[in-house]
């Protein structure tokens, strides 16, 4: 029988997390929605979400306390992902929220999307492949994600970059670094596409001793 | 790359999914949860629910009907219809809806739409406008409210740059005058709006055929189209829609 590995989702106040959890489950794990440092220090994988504006997002894992269980998650070498805003909470700041610092994770900045296009960029959009990754194993190009953002990780080109997407120019769509990984689209909400991505990542928290 | 989105909308009383949907061999047609898996299955990019429940002690099975979707569907849905307050979109956002769709009560109430934005963002915050046609507003277009049945006296192009700088994340605008008949998008309408606002625009009320859904996105500039009956009939397929739409040259996620 095929294990359903502990994943914990941060539940910090922020947003609609029932999506995630659901799609965790669906993808084999025994995804839990939690806000205790205990269940998120011990979970053999944790998910940082988040959606809306970066400045209350930090706020509230400030006021939680759960900015240093989330760092900590982040630096233990367990698998780890962040999605949307929980993608950009771990760089080191953003356009949106000059003065608020992120979790620096990651040590660049989230910037405004560029150019003469509609933000938020609210479309399925398709997954360019900067370099294998685990992430997508299993998928065929076109690989279709659904996105909803207004901002995203400057420097596309950067050697953390698995994917991009084509809105106006190169925008920065999922990076990973060791055992972090993060998308800035949702896959919890890219049907069976979405579905296969956590489905890799719990299969990464498998694998894990 | 701006890729356009194909949007069914479906009608629901009390948590059921009621009026004209007719595919075959399904077994319970006012199952949304059924029907909105049958929708992703076959390449809708969103799900729109209208709640048409007119009184509000059962509302309470909308909220239900919402998890249950989002228990089994993943793909982006919206709930409009009947949200008053803050905490009405609280409750469907929590119960696991992606965006919530206010009308009536952002007009009445303007703030409204800055308070939801506030607290779940912008990207959930979507404002539905009903249009038509007049020739006392500035824009040849006046909002409508209460289904269309009560006019504001509020032009329909500043409304729309109104709803935007209140924080909407998108605006799903209907023609009234066009809604039902199966006449194709008000095209003029729809560019107007969809030039005039920075936020994506579903274009709404018309369509009839798959060569309007075609219209919406390039004369209309429609970022996504909404249509129900051409889907819910089985008249055509989303897969007919989207290959049509690529044929005319426009971007989508094929099926």
């Amino acid at each position: 029988m095929i294990s359903r590995p502990l994943v914990a989702i941060v539940d910090y106040g922020i947003g609609n997390l029932h999506s995630a959890q659901k799609g965790f489950e669906h993808a084999g794990a025994d995804a839990r929605l939690t806000a205790d440092r205990g269940l998120i220090s011990d979970a053999a994988g944790v998910v940082l979400p988040g959606v809306g504006a970066f400045a209350p997002c930090m706020a509230a894992l400030g006021r939680t306390g759960l900015d240093e269980a989330a760092v900590a998650a982040a630096g233990s070498g367990r698998p780890f992902m962040g999605i949307c805003v929980g993608m950009q909470v771990l760089f080191a700041g953003s356009d949106e929220a000059p003065g608020t610092s992120g979790l620096g994770v990651f040590d660049r900045m989230v910037r405004w999307i560029p150019g003469p296009v509609k933000r938020p960029q609210m479309q399925w959009n398709v997954l360019r492949r900067s370099r294998a990754h685990p992430m997508l194993d299993g998928l065929d190009d076109p690989i279709w994600a659904y996105f909803v953002h207004s901002l995203a990780p400057e420097t596309p080109d950067a050697e953390d970059v698995v994917a991009t997407c084509d809105y106006g120019g190169p925008v920065v769509a999922a990076v990973a670094r060791g055992s972090v990984w993060a998308a800035q689209f949702h896959p919890e909400k890219s049907s069976r596409v979405g579905l296969r991505i956590l489905a890799n990542f719990v299969n990464a928290v498998r694998a894990e001793p | 790359m701006r890729v356009a989105r194909i949007i069914p909308c479906l009608d629901v009383d009390a948590g059921r999914v009621v009026k004209g949907v007719n595919f075959v061999d399904i077994r319970d047609a006012g199952d949304p949860v059924e029907l909105a898996a049958r929708y992703d299955a076959g390449g809708a990019d969103e799900l729109v629910f209208l709640d048409i429940t007119a009184s509000s002690d059962r509302r309470d099975t909308t909220v239900a009907m919402a998890r249950a979707v989002a228990d089994e569907v993943f793909i982006p849905f919206t709930i409009g219809g009947g949200i008053r307050t803050l905490d009405d979109a609280r409750r469907l956002l929590r119960a696991g809806a992606d965006k919530v769709s206010v009308n009536t009560a952002a007009v009445r109430r303007p703030e409204l739409v800055s308070e939801i934005s506030r607290e779940f963002g912008a990207q959930c915050c979507v404002v539905a406008i009903d249009a038509r046609t007049s020739t006392q507003a500035p824009s040849g277009y006046e909002v409508f409210t209460h289904g269309g049945r009560t006019r504001t006296g509020i032009d329909c192009q500043q409304w729309a740059a109104e709803v935007e700088r209140l924080g909407a994340g998108e605006i799903l605008l209907t023609s009234m005058d066009r809604d039902g008949t199966k006449e194709g998008f008000e095209l003029h309408l729809t560019s107007m709006v969809s030039t005039t606002v920075g936020i994506p625009v579903i274009a709404s009320g018309g369509a009839g055929t798959l060569d309007h859904l075609v219209e919406g996105v390039i004369a209309g500039k429609a970022d996504a189209v909404l249509a129900a009956s051409i889907f819910h009939y089985a008249e055509h397929s989303i897969a007919e829609a989207k290959t049509r739409m690529a044929q005319a040259g426009i971007k989508i996620r094929p099926t």
